[in-house]
Protein backbone atom coordinates (compact mmCIF):
# COMPACT_ATOMS: atom_id res chain seq x y z
CA UNK A 1 0.00 0.00 0.00
CA UNK A 2 1.38 3.43 -0.78
CA UNK A 3 0.29 6.61 1.26
CA UNK A 4 2.44 9.07 -1.71
CA UNK A 5 3.29 8.84 -5.37
CA UNK A 6 5.33 10.55 -7.29
CA UNK A 7 6.29 9.59 -10.47
CA UNK A 8 8.35 11.70 -13.29
CA UNK A 9 7.18 14.93 -12.11
CA UNK A 10 8.12 18.11 -13.72
CA UNK A 11 6.97 21.92 -12.83
CA UNK A 12 8.17 25.24 -14.41
CA UNK A 13 6.90 28.41 -13.45
CA UNK A 14 7.07 31.11 -15.52
CA UNK A 15 10.48 32.03 -14.80
CA UNK A 16 12.30 29.17 -15.46
CA UNK A 17 12.14 27.85 -11.82
CA UNK A 18 10.40 24.41 -10.77
CA UNK A 19 11.15 20.95 -10.14
CA UNK A 20 12.54 18.23 -12.83
CA UNK A 21 11.66 14.38 -13.13
CA UNK A 22 11.00 13.94 -9.37
CA UNK A 23 10.00 10.79 -8.43
CA UNK A 24 9.40 9.47 -4.78
CA UNK A 25 7.25 6.73 -3.03
CA UNK A 26 6.42 6.54 0.53
CA UNK A 27 4.92 3.79 2.38
CA UNK A 28 2.69 3.74 5.95
CA UNK A 29 4.75 4.53 8.76
CA UNK A 30 7.86 5.69 6.60
CA UNK A 31 9.56 9.58 6.86
CA UNK A 32 11.20 11.24 4.35
CA UNK A 33 13.22 13.87 4.71
CA UNK A 34 13.26 16.55 1.69
CA UNK A 35 16.44 18.40 2.02
CA UNK A 36 17.95 21.17 0.23
CA UNK A 37 18.91 24.76 -0.05
CA UNK A 38 17.19 27.26 -0.28
CA UNK A 39 15.03 27.80 -4.07
CA UNK A 40 16.09 23.85 -4.08
CA UNK A 41 12.54 23.36 -4.80
CA UNK A 42 11.29 21.84 -1.42
CA UNK A 43 8.05 24.38 -1.15
CA UNK A 44 7.39 23.64 -5.20
CA UNK A 45 7.56 19.47 -4.47
CA UNK A 46 5.50 20.00 -0.97
CA UNK A 47 2.93 22.03 -3.17
CA UNK A 48 2.95 19.39 -5.85
CA UNK A 49 1.84 17.14 -3.09
CA UNK A 50 -0.69 19.04 -1.89
CA UNK A 51 -2.32 19.43 -5.47
CA UNK A 52 -1.72 22.76 -4.94
CA UNK A 53 0.49 23.26 -8.19
CA UNK A 54 -0.53 20.66 -11.13
CA UNK A 55 2.42 18.89 -12.49
CA UNK A 56 3.23 19.72 -16.18
CA UNK A 57 4.60 16.17 -17.05
CA UNK A 58 4.08 13.17 -14.53
CA UNK A 59 1.65 11.99 -11.97
CA UNK A 60 0.79 12.57 -7.88
CA UNK A 61 -1.50 10.15 -6.14
CA UNK A 62 -1.82 10.16 -2.57
CA UNK A 63 -3.53 7.00 -0.96
CA UNK A 64 -4.56 6.42 -4.65
CA UNK A 65 -6.12 9.48 -5.68
CA UNK A 66 -5.52 13.19 -6.78
CA UNK A 67 -3.59 14.92 -4.02
CA UNK A 68 -6.34 17.87 -4.42
CA UNK A 69 -9.44 15.35 -4.22
CA UNK A 70 -11.16 16.09 -0.96
CA UNK A 71 -10.80 12.45 -0.02
CA UNK A 72 -7.46 12.94 -0.24
CA UNK A 73 -7.51 16.39 1.48
CA UNK A 74 -9.36 14.88 4.37
CA UNK A 75 -6.54 12.46 4.83
CA UNK A 76 -3.46 14.93 4.74
CA UNK A 77 -1.95 17.19 7.61
CA UNK A 78 0.27 20.03 5.97
CA UNK A 79 2.46 22.17 8.62
CA UNK A 80 3.18 25.36 6.44
CA UNK A 81 7.04 26.75 6.77
CA UNK A 82 6.67 30.28 8.99
CA UNK A 83 2.86 29.06 9.50
CA UNK A 84 0.50 31.81 10.26
CA UNK A 85 -3.16 32.28 11.98
CA UNK A 86 -5.81 35.06 11.96
CA UNK A 87 -4.63 37.34 15.10
CA UNK A 88 -7.74 38.04 16.13
CA UNK A 89 -8.88 34.47 17.10
CA UNK A 90 -7.93 33.16 20.09
CA UNK A 91 -5.88 29.27 19.91
CA UNK A 92 -9.23 27.15 20.64
CA UNK A 93 -11.28 29.71 17.91
CA UNK A 94 -8.41 28.88 15.25
CA UNK A 95 -8.19 25.26 15.69
CA UNK A 96 -12.48 25.00 15.66
CA UNK A 97 -12.44 26.46 12.94
CA UNK A 98 -9.99 24.58 10.82
CA UNK A 99 -10.76 21.35 12.69
CA UNK A 100 -14.80 22.36 11.04
CA UNK A 101 -13.32 23.24 7.40
CA UNK A 102 -11.91 19.10 7.64
CA UNK A 103 -15.10 17.83 9.37
CA UNK A 104 -13.72 17.08 12.92
CA UNK A 105 -15.62 17.43 16.01
CA UNK A 106 -14.71 20.54 18.03
CA UNK A 107 -14.30 18.80 21.17
CA UNK A 108 -11.17 16.05 19.24
CA UNK A 109 -9.49 19.45 18.07
CA UNK A 110 -9.67 20.93 21.47
CA UNK A 111 -7.98 17.88 22.56
CA UNK A 112 -5.21 18.40 19.76
CA UNK A 113 -4.54 21.94 21.33
CA UNK A 114 -4.03 20.09 24.91
CA UNK A 115 -1.54 17.37 23.05
CA UNK A 116 0.65 20.02 22.00
CA UNK A 117 0.80 21.67 25.43
CA UNK A 118 -1.20 24.70 24.03
CA UNK A 119 -4.40 24.07 26.37
CA UNK A 120 -3.66 27.10 29.04
CA UNK A 121 -3.02 30.05 26.11
CA UNK A 122 -6.42 28.46 24.52
CA UNK A 123 -8.67 31.27 25.13
CA UNK A 124 -5.48 34.21 24.40
CA UNK A 125 -5.39 35.77 20.70
CA UNK A 126 -3.03 34.24 18.78
CA UNK A 127 -2.05 37.91 18.11
CA UNK A 128 -0.26 37.68 21.67
CA UNK A 129 1.60 34.36 21.31
CA UNK A 130 4.98 33.24 20.56
CA UNK A 131 6.97 32.10 17.39
CA UNK A 132 7.00 28.75 19.20
CA UNK A 133 3.19 28.99 20.29
CA UNK A 134 2.55 29.80 16.60
CA UNK A 135 4.32 26.97 15.52
CA UNK A 136 2.35 24.37 17.97
CA UNK A 137 -0.78 25.33 16.86
CA UNK A 138 0.21 24.28 13.30
CA UNK A 139 1.11 21.56 14.14
CA UNK A 140 -2.28 21.12 16.14
CA UNK A 141 -4.62 21.61 13.12
CA UNK A 142 -1.93 19.30 10.65
CA UNK A 143 -2.65 17.08 13.32
CA UNK A 144 -6.29 17.03 12.75
CA UNK A 145 -8.30 14.24 12.19
CA UNK A 146 -5.49 11.83 11.94
CA UNK A 147 -4.28 12.46 8.92
CA UNK A 148 -2.18 9.50 7.03
CA UNK A 149 -0.24 11.58 5.10
CA UNK A 150 1.96 14.38 7.58
CA UNK A 151 3.63 16.86 5.30
CA UNK A 152 5.97 18.85 7.70
CA UNK A 153 7.68 22.37 6.36
CA UNK A 154 10.37 23.34 8.43
CA UNK A 155 8.30 21.78 11.85
CA UNK A 156 10.77 22.51 14.45
CA UNK A 157 11.91 26.14 13.38
CA UNK A 158 11.08 27.82 16.66
CA UNK A 159 10.55 25.34 18.91
CA UNK A 160 13.17 24.58 22.19
CA UNK A 161 14.96 21.47 22.61
CA UNK A 162 12.63 19.59 24.75
CA UNK A 163 10.04 20.60 22.22
CA UNK A 164 11.79 19.49 19.10
CA UNK A 165 12.17 15.91 21.08
CA UNK A 166 8.27 16.13 21.86
CA UNK A 167 7.79 16.84 18.52
CA UNK A 168 9.57 13.74 16.87
CA UNK A 169 7.85 11.55 19.70
CA UNK A 170 4.69 12.54 18.50
CA UNK A 171 5.68 11.41 14.97
CA UNK A 172 6.74 8.44 15.98
CA UNK A 173 3.42 7.38 17.87
CA UNK A 174 1.84 8.32 14.82
CA UNK A 175 3.93 6.89 12.72
CA UNK A 176 3.46 2.98 14.85
CA UNK A 177 -0.13 4.14 13.58
CA UNK A 178 0.58 4.25 10.08
CA UNK A 179 1.18 7.52 9.26
CA UNK A 180 3.17 8.68 6.59
CA UNK A 181 5.72 11.91 6.96
CA UNK A 182 7.77 13.81 5.05
CA UNK A 183 9.70 16.43 6.87
CA UNK A 184 11.53 19.32 5.18
CA UNK A 185 13.34 20.57 7.46
CA UNK A 186 17.19 22.80 7.55
CA UNK A 187 18.08 21.63 10.51
CA UNK A 188 19.89 18.21 9.86
CA UNK A 189 21.87 17.46 13.33
CA UNK A 190 19.43 14.56 15.05
CA UNK A 191 17.28 14.14 12.53
CA UNK A 192 18.55 11.24 10.45
CA UNK A 193 18.18 8.78 13.40
CA UNK A 194 14.13 9.33 12.35
CA UNK A 195 14.31 8.97 8.51
CA UNK A 196 13.38 6.22 6.89
CA UNK A 197 14.75 7.89 3.49
CA UNK A 198 16.20 10.64 2.37
CA UNK A 199 15.96 13.05 -0.54
CA UNK A 200 18.07 15.95 -1.35
CA UNK A 201 17.49 18.22 -4.23
CA UNK A 202 19.22 21.06 -5.76
CA UNK A 203 18.15 23.19 -8.59
CA UNK A 204 14.50 21.11 -8.42
CA UNK A 205 16.56 17.85 -9.07
CA UNK A 206 17.12 15.24 -7.37
CA UNK A 207 20.71 14.62 -6.45
CA UNK A 208 20.86 11.52 -4.58
CA UNK A 209 17.72 9.16 -2.86
CA UNK A 210 17.70 6.68 -0.07
CA UNK A 211 18.29 5.59 3.72
CA UNK A 212 20.92 6.61 5.37
CA UNK A 213 23.00 3.89 5.26
CA UNK A 214 22.36 3.64 1.25
CA UNK A 215 24.18 7.21 1.39
CA UNK A 216 26.77 6.25 3.52
CA UNK A 217 27.33 3.50 1.00
CA UNK A 218 27.15 5.14 -1.74
CA UNK A 219 29.14 8.33 -0.74
CA UNK A 220 31.58 5.85 1.10
CA UNK A 221 32.96 8.58 3.76
CA UNK A 222 35.58 7.83 5.61
CA UNK A 223 34.42 6.96 9.37
CA UNK A 224 36.64 9.02 12.12
CA UNK A 225 38.22 7.53 15.09
CA UNK A 226 39.32 9.96 17.77
CA UNK A 227 41.26 8.42 20.57
CA UNK A 228 43.29 10.32 23.48
CA UNK A 229 45.75 10.04 25.93
CA UNK A 230 48.24 7.50 24.02
CA UNK A 231 51.50 6.74 26.03
CA UNK A 232 53.10 6.36 22.60
CA UNK A 233 51.57 8.43 19.93
CA UNK A 234 54.50 7.61 17.42
CA UNK A 235 53.90 4.35 17.99
CA UNK A 236 50.19 4.24 16.48
CA UNK A 237 51.14 6.69 13.81
CA UNK A 238 53.57 4.39 12.28
CA UNK A 239 51.23 1.27 12.91
CA UNK A 240 48.39 2.79 10.94
CA UNK A 241 50.30 5.34 8.48
CA UNK A 242 47.89 3.89 5.45
CA UNK A 243 44.84 6.28 6.84
CA UNK A 244 44.73 10.00 7.06
CA UNK A 245 46.01 10.38 10.44
CA UNK A 246 45.80 13.89 12.38
CA UNK A 247 47.69 14.77 15.45
CA UNK A 248 44.98 16.32 18.27
CA UNK A 249 45.88 17.96 21.50
CA UNK A 250 49.25 16.57 23.36
CA UNK A 251 48.69 12.66 23.25
CA UNK A 252 45.90 12.35 20.79
CA UNK A 253 44.94 11.07 17.05
CA UNK A 254 42.13 11.53 14.76
CA UNK A 255 41.59 8.76 12.09
CA UNK A 256 39.84 8.49 9.24
CA UNK A 257 39.32 4.77 7.92
CA UNK A 258 37.64 2.82 6.17
CA UNK A 259 34.15 1.79 6.77
CA UNK A 260 34.83 -1.56 6.09
CA UNK A 261 37.95 -1.57 8.28
CA UNK A 262 36.48 0.30 11.26
CA UNK A 263 36.27 -2.53 13.99
CA UNK A 264 39.87 -4.03 13.15
CA UNK A 265 40.85 -0.61 13.86
CA UNK A 266 39.33 -0.20 16.45
CA UNK A 267 40.60 -3.03 18.06
CA UNK A 268 44.01 -2.76 17.15
CA UNK A 269 43.62 0.71 18.64
CA UNK A 270 42.08 -0.42 21.81
CA UNK A 271 45.87 -2.48 21.99
CA UNK A 272 47.33 0.87 22.62
CA UNK A 273 45.21 1.62 26.24
CA UNK A 274 43.65 5.04 25.18
CA UNK A 275 42.22 7.00 27.81
CA UNK A 276 39.27 7.74 25.34
CA UNK A 277 37.76 6.75 22.27
CA UNK A 278 35.02 8.27 20.24
CA UNK A 279 34.01 7.01 16.35
CA UNK A 280 32.04 8.77 14.05
CA UNK A 281 29.95 7.63 11.63
CA UNK A 282 29.55 10.42 8.42
CA UNK A 283 26.34 12.48 10.06
CA UNK A 284 23.67 13.24 7.74
CA UNK A 285 25.34 16.94 7.73
CA UNK A 286 28.23 15.51 6.37
CA UNK A 287 26.56 13.20 3.68
CA UNK A 288 24.16 16.21 2.37
CA UNK A 289 27.98 18.50 1.69
CA UNK A 290 29.55 15.02 0.20
CA UNK A 291 26.21 15.09 -2.86
CA UNK A 292 25.86 18.70 -2.54
CA UNK A 293 29.53 19.29 -3.65
CA UNK A 294 29.45 16.29 -6.47
CA UNK A 295 26.72 18.31 -7.41
CA UNK A 296 28.20 21.00 -8.05
CA UNK A 297 25.29 23.14 -5.92
CA UNK A 298 27.12 23.84 -2.96
CA UNK A 299 29.04 27.28 -2.40
CA UNK A 300 32.30 27.09 -1.21
CA UNK B 1 -21.83 22.36 8.26
CA UNK B 2 -20.62 22.41 5.07
CA UNK B 3 -17.23 24.05 4.12
CA UNK B 4 -19.19 27.38 1.99
CA UNK B 5 -20.93 27.97 5.31
CA UNK B 6 -18.15 27.25 7.86
CA UNK B 7 -16.43 30.25 5.93
CA UNK B 8 -19.17 32.35 5.10
CA UNK B 9 -20.09 32.14 8.80
CA UNK B 10 -16.43 33.02 9.80
CA UNK B 11 -16.45 36.07 7.95
CA UNK B 12 -20.15 37.31 9.69
CA UNK B 13 -18.36 36.72 12.61
CA UNK B 14 -15.12 38.44 12.18
CA UNK B 15 -16.77 41.67 11.50
CA UNK B 16 -19.00 41.38 14.56
CA UNK B 17 -15.81 41.22 16.05
CA UNK B 18 -14.38 43.88 14.80
CA UNK B 19 -17.89 46.13 14.86
CA UNK B 20 -17.91 46.47 11.37
CA UNK B 21 -21.50 45.35 11.18
CA UNK B 22 -22.39 47.57 13.73
CA UNK B 23 -20.66 50.37 12.43
CA UNK B 24 -22.34 49.87 9.00
CA UNK B 25 -25.56 49.16 10.31
CA UNK B 26 -25.64 52.61 12.28
CA UNK B 27 -24.23 54.65 9.03
CA UNK B 28 -26.97 53.10 7.23
CA UNK B 29 -29.65 53.81 9.76
CA UNK B 30 -28.93 57.37 10.65
CA UNK B 31 -28.49 58.21 6.83
CA UNK B 32 -31.55 56.96 6.07
CA UNK B 33 -33.53 58.58 9.11
CA UNK B 34 -31.31 61.77 8.63
CA UNK B 35 -32.79 61.88 5.27
CA UNK B 36 -36.58 60.82 5.88
CA UNK B 37 -36.93 63.59 8.67
CA UNK B 38 -34.27 66.53 7.17
CA UNK B 39 -34.74 65.71 3.48
CA UNK B 40 -36.81 68.50 2.79
CA UNK B 41 -34.76 70.94 4.45
CA UNK B 42 -33.19 72.43 1.50
CA UNK B 43 -36.50 73.50 -0.04
CA UNK B 44 -37.36 75.02 3.15
CA UNK B 45 -39.58 72.59 5.35
CA UNK B 46 -38.56 70.32 8.28
CA UNK B 47 -40.11 67.40 8.10
CA UNK B 48 -41.57 64.49 6.24
CA UNK B 49 -41.84 65.76 2.49
CA UNK B 50 -42.93 63.06 0.24
CA UNK B 51 -41.86 59.25 -0.49
CA UNK B 52 -40.25 59.94 -3.82
CA UNK B 53 -38.39 62.89 -3.08
CA UNK B 54 -37.11 61.06 0.55
CA UNK B 55 -35.85 57.95 -1.65
CA UNK B 56 -34.16 60.15 -4.35
CA UNK B 57 -32.08 62.29 -1.95
CA UNK B 58 -31.67 58.70 0.02
CA UNK B 59 -30.55 57.30 -3.63
CA UNK B 60 -27.90 59.92 -3.88
CA UNK B 61 -26.16 59.42 -0.91
CA UNK B 62 -26.15 55.57 -1.29
CA UNK B 63 -25.27 56.01 -4.76
CA UNK B 64 -21.69 57.13 -3.30
CA UNK B 65 -21.76 55.18 -0.09
CA UNK B 66 -22.70 51.70 -0.99
CA UNK B 67 -19.92 50.87 -3.33
CA UNK B 68 -17.68 52.28 -1.32
CA UNK B 69 -18.65 50.06 1.53
CA UNK B 70 -18.72 47.24 -0.79
CA UNK B 71 -15.32 47.87 -2.31
CA UNK B 72 -13.41 48.28 1.25
CA UNK B 73 -14.76 44.82 1.89
CA UNK B 74 -13.78 42.63 -0.93
CA UNK B 75 -10.93 44.58 -2.18
CA UNK B 76 -8.44 42.02 0.49
CA UNK B 77 -10.62 38.92 0.87
CA UNK B 78 -8.11 37.01 -1.17
CA UNK B 79 -5.26 39.16 -1.45
CA UNK B 80 -5.31 39.53 2.41
CA UNK B 81 -5.39 36.01 3.48
CA UNK B 82 -2.81 35.68 0.74
CA UNK B 83 -0.18 38.41 2.32
CA UNK B 84 -1.46 37.11 5.90
CA UNK B 85 -0.25 33.71 4.98
CA UNK B 86 -3.55 31.55 5.48
CA UNK B 87 -4.32 31.31 2.30
CA UNK B 88 -2.10 28.29 1.56
CA UNK B 89 -2.82 26.43 4.14
CA UNK B 90 -7.03 26.89 3.64
CA UNK B 91 -5.98 25.66 0.20
CA UNK B 92 -4.29 22.58 0.96
CA UNK B 93 -8.04 21.61 3.11
CA UNK B 94 -10.83 20.12 1.59
CA UNK B 95 -12.32 22.46 -0.08
CA UNK B 96 -11.57 23.85 -3.72
CA UNK B 97 -10.86 27.37 -4.62
CA UNK B 98 -14.79 28.12 -5.56
CA UNK B 99 -15.75 27.33 -2.40
CA UNK B 100 -13.43 29.38 -0.65
CA UNK B 101 -14.25 31.73 -2.73
CA UNK B 102 -18.00 31.92 -2.81
CA UNK B 103 -17.95 31.08 1.03
CA UNK B 104 -16.40 34.40 1.43
CA UNK B 105 -18.81 36.31 -1.07
CA UNK B 106 -21.50 34.86 0.92
CA UNK B 107 -20.02 36.32 4.68
CA UNK B 108 -19.67 39.68 3.05
CA UNK B 109 -23.08 39.45 0.93
CA UNK B 110 -25.24 38.61 4.33
CA UNK B 111 -22.76 41.31 6.30
CA UNK B 112 -24.22 44.11 3.59
CA UNK B 113 -27.65 42.52 3.77
CA UNK B 114 -27.68 42.70 7.11
CA UNK B 115 -26.66 46.18 7.77
CA UNK B 116 -29.03 47.59 5.18
CA UNK B 117 -31.94 46.21 5.63
CA UNK B 118 -31.87 46.99 9.49
CA UNK B 119 -30.96 50.91 8.33
CA UNK B 120 -33.82 51.12 5.77
CA UNK B 121 -36.12 49.27 7.90
CA UNK B 122 -35.80 51.88 10.89
CA UNK B 123 -35.83 54.83 8.29
CA UNK B 124 -39.17 53.17 6.39
CA UNK B 125 -40.93 52.94 10.08
CA UNK B 126 -39.87 55.94 11.16
CA UNK B 127 -41.94 57.42 7.90
CA UNK B 128 -45.00 55.57 9.03
CA UNK B 129 -44.67 56.16 12.44
CA UNK B 130 -44.67 59.97 11.57
CA UNK B 131 -46.64 60.63 8.29
CA UNK B 132 -50.26 59.25 7.16
CA UNK B 133 -48.59 57.87 4.43
CA UNK B 134 -50.48 53.83 3.47
CA UNK B 135 -48.03 51.67 4.75
CA UNK B 136 -47.87 49.03 1.56
CA UNK B 137 -46.66 52.01 -0.65
CA UNK B 138 -43.78 52.66 1.50
CA UNK B 139 -43.18 48.91 2.18
CA UNK B 140 -42.82 48.49 -1.56
CA UNK B 141 -40.92 51.36 -2.49
CA UNK B 142 -38.52 50.75 0.49
CA UNK B 143 -38.02 47.50 0.06
CA UNK B 144 -38.06 48.02 -4.00
CA UNK B 145 -35.31 50.54 -2.50
CA UNK B 146 -33.09 47.85 -0.16
CA UNK B 147 -33.05 45.33 -2.94
CA UNK B 148 -31.93 47.68 -5.42
CA UNK B 149 -28.95 49.35 -3.10
CA UNK B 150 -28.36 46.03 -2.19
CA UNK B 151 -27.65 44.64 -5.56
CA UNK B 152 -25.12 47.74 -5.81
CA UNK B 153 -23.46 46.30 -3.26
CA UNK B 154 -23.45 43.11 -4.41
CA UNK B 155 -21.71 44.00 -7.64
CA UNK B 156 -19.36 46.47 -6.23
CA UNK B 157 -18.60 43.05 -3.83
CA UNK B 158 -18.30 41.07 -7.00
CA UNK B 159 -15.73 44.22 -8.52
CA UNK B 160 -13.84 44.07 -5.21
CA UNK B 161 -13.33 40.23 -5.33
CA UNK B 162 -12.21 40.41 -8.81
CA UNK B 163 -9.64 42.86 -8.15
CA UNK B 164 -8.63 41.02 -4.74
CA UNK B 165 -6.99 37.62 -7.02
CA UNK B 166 -5.68 39.34 -9.88
CA UNK B 167 -3.13 41.63 -7.92
CA UNK B 168 -0.52 40.30 -5.40
CA UNK B 169 -0.56 43.08 -2.83
CA UNK B 170 -2.81 44.05 -0.24
CA UNK B 171 -2.06 47.85 -0.83
CA UNK B 172 -1.98 47.60 -4.59
CA UNK B 173 -5.87 46.14 -4.32
CA UNK B 174 -7.18 48.92 -1.83
CA UNK B 175 -5.68 51.79 -4.58
CA UNK B 176 -7.40 50.05 -7.40
CA UNK B 177 -10.53 49.55 -5.64
CA UNK B 178 -10.56 53.03 -5.06
CA UNK B 179 -9.75 54.28 -8.37
CA UNK B 180 -12.87 51.74 -9.42
CA UNK B 181 -14.90 53.67 -6.58
CA UNK B 182 -13.76 57.27 -8.46
CA UNK B 183 -14.83 55.97 -11.56
CA UNK B 184 -18.18 54.53 -11.16
CA UNK B 185 -19.37 57.48 -8.57
CA UNK B 186 -18.02 60.56 -10.38
CA UNK B 187 -15.40 59.77 -13.74
CA UNK B 188 -17.45 58.12 -15.72
CA UNK B 189 -20.77 60.77 -15.83
CA UNK B 190 -18.12 63.82 -15.67
CA UNK B 191 -17.02 62.06 -19.24
CA UNK B 192 -20.56 61.03 -20.46
CA UNK B 193 -21.80 64.41 -19.55
CA UNK B 194 -18.74 66.27 -21.10
CA UNK B 195 -19.44 64.82 -24.44
CA UNK B 196 -22.75 65.42 -24.56
CA UNK B 197 -21.82 69.24 -23.91
CA UNK B 198 -19.21 69.07 -26.30
CA UNK B 199 -21.56 67.93 -29.11
CA UNK B 200 -24.54 69.40 -28.44
CA UNK B 201 -25.95 65.92 -27.86
CA UNK B 202 -25.82 65.52 -31.36
CA UNK B 203 -23.18 62.74 -31.79
CA UNK B 204 -24.17 59.00 -30.96
CA UNK B 205 -27.52 60.46 -29.67
CA UNK B 206 -28.55 56.61 -30.01
CA UNK B 207 -25.98 55.00 -28.26
CA UNK B 208 -25.03 57.32 -25.39
CA UNK B 209 -27.95 56.37 -23.47
CA UNK B 210 -27.31 52.67 -23.24
CA UNK B 211 -23.76 53.76 -22.28
CA UNK B 212 -25.17 54.60 -18.59
CA UNK B 213 -25.83 50.30 -18.63
CA UNK B 214 -22.35 50.23 -19.17
CA UNK B 215 -22.16 52.00 -15.22
CA UNK B 216 -23.67 49.92 -12.20
CA UNK B 217 -24.20 52.87 -10.26
CA UNK B 218 -26.25 54.86 -12.97
CA UNK B 219 -28.41 51.62 -13.40
CA UNK B 220 -29.13 52.02 -10.00
CA UNK B 221 -29.56 55.30 -9.73
CA UNK B 222 -32.18 55.37 -13.00
CA UNK B 223 -33.54 52.03 -10.93
CA UNK B 224 -34.21 53.72 -7.58
CA UNK B 225 -35.59 56.87 -9.50
CA UNK B 226 -38.75 54.65 -11.29
CA UNK B 227 -40.45 55.38 -7.98
CA UNK B 228 -39.53 58.88 -7.90
CA UNK B 229 -41.98 59.39 -11.05
CA UNK B 230 -40.04 61.65 -13.65
CA UNK B 231 -37.37 64.05 -12.85
CA UNK B 232 -34.14 62.21 -14.51
CA UNK B 233 -31.26 65.48 -14.00
CA UNK B 234 -27.97 65.53 -15.22
CA UNK B 235 -26.39 63.13 -17.03
CA UNK B 236 -29.21 60.49 -16.18
CA UNK B 237 -31.05 62.76 -18.54
CA UNK B 238 -30.00 59.85 -20.94
CA UNK B 239 -31.90 57.69 -19.47
CA UNK B 240 -35.06 59.13 -21.32
CA UNK B 241 -33.19 57.36 -24.08
CA UNK B 242 -33.79 54.00 -23.18
CA UNK B 243 -36.83 51.91 -22.89
CA UNK B 244 -38.16 52.75 -19.27
CA UNK B 245 -37.74 48.89 -18.09
CA UNK B 246 -37.55 48.12 -14.65
CA UNK B 247 -36.70 44.34 -16.04
CA UNK B 248 -33.91 46.00 -18.15
CA UNK B 249 -32.24 47.51 -15.29
CA UNK B 250 -32.73 44.94 -12.94
CA UNK B 251 -31.53 42.40 -15.57
CA UNK B 252 -28.13 44.58 -16.11
CA UNK B 253 -27.39 44.93 -12.38
CA UNK B 254 -27.67 41.38 -11.94
CA UNK B 255 -25.25 41.01 -15.45
CA UNK B 256 -22.79 43.26 -13.53
CA UNK B 257 -23.40 41.46 -9.62
CA UNK B 258 -22.67 38.13 -11.82
CA UNK B 259 -19.66 38.50 -14.53
CA UNK B 260 -16.72 39.54 -12.06
CA UNK B 261 -17.88 36.97 -9.97
CA UNK B 262 -17.56 34.53 -12.58
CA UNK B 263 -14.47 36.66 -13.65
CA UNK B 264 -13.10 36.31 -10.20
CA UNK B 265 -13.85 32.23 -9.58
CA UNK B 266 -11.89 31.80 -12.80
CA UNK B 267 -8.71 33.50 -12.24
CA UNK B 268 -8.39 32.43 -8.59
CA UNK B 269 -8.06 28.96 -9.79
CA UNK B 270 -4.88 29.19 -11.65
CA UNK B 271 -3.51 32.04 -9.13
CA UNK B 272 -0.04 30.65 -7.67
CA UNK B 273 -0.09 30.47 -3.41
Amino acid sequence: MTILNLSSVTFRYGNGAGVENLSLTLGPGEMLGLLGHNGAGKTTTIKLMLGLLTPSQGDVTVLGNRPDSADSRKNIGYLPENVRFYPHLTGRESIEYFARLKGVPPAQARRTLETVGLGHAADRKVRTWSKGMMQRLGLAQALLGQPRLLILDEPTVGLDPVATRDLYQRLNELRANGTAVVLCSHVLPGIERYLDNVAILSDGQMVVQGSVPELRRQANLPVQIRVRGLADREAVQRQFSDDIIRQVNAHGLELDVDEHHKLDRLAALLDHHPQDVEVHAPSLEDLYCHFMQQHGGLNP
Amino acid sequence: MTPLLVIASKELRDSLRNRWLIAATLVFTGLALAITLFGGAASGTVGITNLPATLASLASLTTFLVPLMALMLAYDAIVGEDEQGTLLLLLAYPLNRTTLLLGKYLGHALLLAIAMSAGFAVAALALLGLSDLDASTVLMAFGRFTLASLLLGWVCLALGYLISVYVSEKSTAGGVALGVWFIMVLLFDLILLAVLVATEGHVLSDTLPWLLLANPTDIYRLLSLNDAQGALTGVLALGDGLPRQPLLQWGALLVWGALPLLLALRRFRTRHV
